[in-house]
């Protein structure tokens, strides 16, 4: 039973992402060769890895929403590409949800990720359906928002987060790109997981495990 | 399948540093044309930037693609670009200090291929330049026929028209046009801009050295795109002249009885020179045969794919109004028009 995070954790949390992007980014890569340019796992290390020095100089009395703040606008500038601006976005809407905070409770939670994904929804332009990352983030958002109207347990919650990321992921396989490099391809974008939606998945069941582990 | 003792090699250092070390030596090698804006190393522009009351011209997009976009940074041409990682979109930092760095008081227009990626960069940093008060305007380019049909010409992608959309908008703001006529010229460029073309192999990137795409060893692909995204049709390789046959065949559709283009064979990284000119050689009889006179041509590598070989080629559909901003002297660090 965990009913709080506080910064300090979120910041271990987003270490264990860094560092789990850094060890699927070939993965990643080789899922966008099929569809897109191929570089999805080398956009992600870039940025992840300039999110990994950025939290190691950030001051300890940072709030919630100053530390979304920095590690956006650091992957950002790393990055640019596509998921560049969609995961900075994501970032910083979620952080202003929780301005001046220091430790959260589910609910809030809830918020910053329901916040991050109509970030991404607003960036991006993307609808439901289109095989993209939003198609993980917009569903684990509401599941996540679901649950803890019946739940304070912070794991459980991002448990079945977790869980939904991973089926909506595996959903975008059987979907018709329309957004991106990839919906020029037509039919044949069909049969290969969207690269967003795979690191975005990865990125919930990092935020499940992770905080397990705390 | 793709042969593993084609192995992709390179003359790189750190793949993750292969920009910045690229940038550098541009910056180095053509120091009397080039200069850093705000000291960032992915935001490149005129020497002699700002040029007052000149509408800036910033192009941009990702690396791999030289000499698009740092080459076309001169006189007649661009004032900045902003310089993203291999393929993919500069983020907004680059963007918005080159657009100081280039806004001499009438403005900026933001020009580049039509990706989503790039569009969310750019936008964002219109936004953040808007709010400091600098007027800016963007123009994608949206020349590859075989990218979406003629009715959502909107979602094709930019090619090797980058060329000539860019060279319009550049001469147009030479000439001291204000911004809003600058870019209805760009407009029309990229309205009489139609590319398309051919890959035999793939590219890889610096990071991974892993094919783009696979091709068989005797297949080529009619359509690909500048990033490796697959094309329309995947076939045997075929002669320089059917090859050629079948882009003019799909571009000629498109022509509206233009009858005088500007013709741009472009490599797409490790074709020879000898095969352009044996492609330029088809398309010069072909619209010959058609009564289509060629005004101007230009044969090389203008928007590359890193190694990738393959070639395509562009027409402009020539007016009054676009061919003297067309043959407007233009001075850059990779080439002259």
């Amino acid at each position: 039973m965990k009913k709080e995070l506080s910064t300090n954790e979120f910041i271990k949390i987003i270490i264990a992402i860094c560092d789990n992007v850094e060890k699927e980014k070939d993965y990643l890569s080789e899922l966008d060769r099929a569809t897109g340019d191929g570089d999805h796992g080398v956009t992600m290390s870039i940025g992840w890895s300039a999110v990994k020095e950025k939290v190691s100089t950030l001051e300890n009395n940072f709030t919630f929403d100053k530390i979304c703040m920095q590690i956006a606008s650091s992957f950002l500038s790393a990055v640019g590409a596509s998921a560049g601006p969609l995961y900075a976005t994501a970032l910083m809407r979620g952080g202003a949800k929780l301005k001046d905070l220091t430790v959260i409770n589910s609910s809030q939670l809830s918020e910053f990720f329901d916040a991050a994904a109509n970030g991404i929804q607003d960036r991006g332009k993307a609808n439901l359906g289109d095989k993209t990352m939003l198609d993980v983030w917009l569903p684990t958002a509401k599941k996540i928002k679901d649950i803890s109207s019946s739940t304070d347990n912070i794991i459980e919650i991002l448990e079945q987060g977790s869980l939904t990321a991973n089926e909506k992921m595996l959903s975008t396989k059987d979907m018709l790109s329309k957004k991106g490099r990839s919906s020029k391809l037509g039919e044949r974008s069909r049969g290969h997981i969207d690269p967003g939606a795979a690191s975005s998945a990865l990125i919930f069941k990092t935020f499940y495990e992770a905080t397990q582990n705390l | 399948m793709f042969n593993v003792d084609m192995a992709f090699k390179k003359i790189i250092n750190d793949p993750y540093q292969v920009v910045d070390e690229m940038v550098e030596g541009i910056v180095l090698a053509h120091s009397d044309l080039l200069k850093f804006a705000n000291n960032n190393k992915r935001a490149v522009v005129r020497k002699d930037a700002p040029i007052k009351n000149k509408v800036g011209v910033l192009i941009g997009g990702g690396s791999g693609h030289e000499p698009a976009f740092l080459g076309y940074v001169g006189k007649g041409l661009a004032d900045g670009a902003a310089i993203g990682n291999v393929f993919a979109s500069p983020s907004p930092d680059p963007i918005v200090d080159a657009t100081k760095a280039i806004n001499g008081g009438k403005g900026v227009v933001y020009m580049y291929g039509n990706y989503a990626g790039d569009i969310m960069n750019f936008d964002m940093a219109a936004e953040m330049c808007q709010m400091e008060d600098i007027p800016v305007k963007t123009v994608l380019v949206t020349d590859d026929i075989a990218s979406s049909p003629l009715e959502k010409k909107s979602e094709r992608r930019g090619v090797a028209g980058d060329f000539y959309v860019f060279k319009i908008a550049g001469a147009a703001a030479d000439m001291g046009m204000e911004l809003d006529d600058v870019c209805r010229l760009a407009e029309k460029a990229n309205d009489m801009t139609i590319s398309m073309g051919v890959a035999l192999g793939p590219c890889s990137l610096p990071h991974t050295l892993e094919p783009s795409f696979v091709l068989e060893d005797n297949e080529m692909e009619i359509g690909l795109g500048i990033h490796g995204e697959a094309g329309v049709r995947k076939g045997p390789l075929q002669s320089a002249d059917e090859i050629t046959t079948e882009l003019m065949d799909k571009i000629l559709n498109e022509m509206d009885g233009s009858k005088k283009v500007s013709v741009l064979v472009n490599g797409l990284g490790s074709t020879p020179l000898m095969e352009l000119y044996i492609m330029y050689r088809k398309t010069y009889e072909i619209l010959k045969k058609n009564q289509i006179e060629i005004h101007s041509s230009f044969v090389g590598e203008y928007v590359t794919s890193l190694e990738m070989n393959g070639a395509s080629i562009t027409l402009m559909k020539l007016d009054d109004e676009l061919q003297p901003l067309l043959e407007r002297e233009t001075l850059c660090s990779m080439f002259r028009v």
